[in-house]
Parts: C-alpha cells; structure tokens; sequence
C-alpha cells in the first residue's frame, strides 16, 4: 500500500521557492498566489490553461437539468453553470500510476 | 493560456525578476505538486481547487479493434477538485 504523505499546501510551496531560489518567505509566497491568480484570471475570462508536462485546465459549460434536495427528495432544476476540470498530462498520470 | 504565456503574464506584473527566475518558480511550482501526487499524498490549494489520487480497481476491458478481452491493471489516477471561489468565479456575471 501507498504510504501516506501529509497535505502540500501553499506555505509548503512557498517554503520550496523559498530553499531553493532564496526568495524571502514572504515573496515566494507572493510567487505561488501570482501563479494561481494568473491562472484563474484566465479561466474566468473563459481561457483553458495548458502546462505542457503537467495538464490541462478545461472549462465546461453545463447545461440546466433536474437535481433532488436528498434530504427532502423535492426536485429542484440545477442552473446551468460553466465548471472547471483538469486533465492531467500523460506523463503525470503516468507518475502517478508508477506510486 | 499555455506555459509561456502563464510565464509572460507573471514577467509582466515582476518586472524586478529575471525572466529565468519566474521559470524556475513555475517549475518548482508545478514539479512539487506532482512529486507530491505521485507520492499518493495530496494537494490543498485554498479557493483555487485540490489535487488528489484514487484508486482504480483492475477490470476487464476490450481492444476497441478486435473486440479480443484483455485485463486492465488496476491502478491510481490524479483526481482536481475545484474549489468554491474557483466555481463563484467562473458564474460570476
């Protein structure tokens, strides 16, 4: 079985930055949220997002359908909503199926 | 937005930063999250989304051209989450 690693997070990523480049804490930091806000930025402006080696960010228009509250069973219609999805590149799922 | 343009846009808005810099942040950035997945750990990124693995179970498949049955390892697969800002902001109006 897969032995269990803990949950990398932003501070872990700006940590790495930071160890490695030697930006101060507070920059690296200020690096890892440019590069999800630019990303984001893109997205909401309707762009997928391609990083070649890891995936890709897709949207995905969705259209209106019928939902049920599971609590009350009552049917309720589901707004039409874009989502975002990402498709991870060969090589990463690759990686990841070797563990 | 592909890679180079992602490496553009964070230039343009750190103009004290050398363009190979930004690179390497970018590749740090993505590289850690990978390592991590392949690790079978797990990535939180706050409003943004998380990245996770699940298990897929072995199951018998089929060679789309033959038809002839053949056995699909199981295995583990990456997994994205979106978070709940990332899903206001893409219906924002």
């Amino acid at each position: 079985m897969m032995r269990s690693v803990g949950t990398l997070t932003r501070a872990d990523l700006a940590e790495t930055i930071n160890r490695k480049l030697g930006f101060s804490r507070a920059e690296s930091l200020g690096l890892v949220e440019a590069i999800l806000e630019k990303i984001c930025a893109a997205m909401t402006h309707g762009e997928n997002v391609k990083i070649s080696g890891f995936g890709s960010f897709v949207l995905r228009d969705k259209k209106e359908r019928v939902g049920r509250n599971p609590k009350t069973g009552v049917e309720v219609p589901i707004t039409p909503r874009r989502v975002m999805t990402f498709r991870a590149s060969q090589l990463l799922k690759d990686r990841i199926a070797k563990g | 937005m592909i890679r180079s343009e992602l490496l553009q846009a964070l230039a343009k808005d750190n103009p004290e930063l050398h363009n190979d810099e930004i690179e390497q942040v970018v590749d740090i950035f993505f590289e850690e999250i990978a390592q991590r997945l392949a690790e079978g750990g797990r990535v939180e990124l706050r409003g943004f989304g998380a990245f996770s693995t699940r298990e897929r179970d072995a199951r018998k498949g089929r060679n789309p051209r033959t038809g002839e049955p053949v056995d699909v390892p199981g295995k583990r697969v990456p997994y994205f989450k979106p978070g709940k800002e990332m899903r206001q902001r893409l219906n924002a109006e």
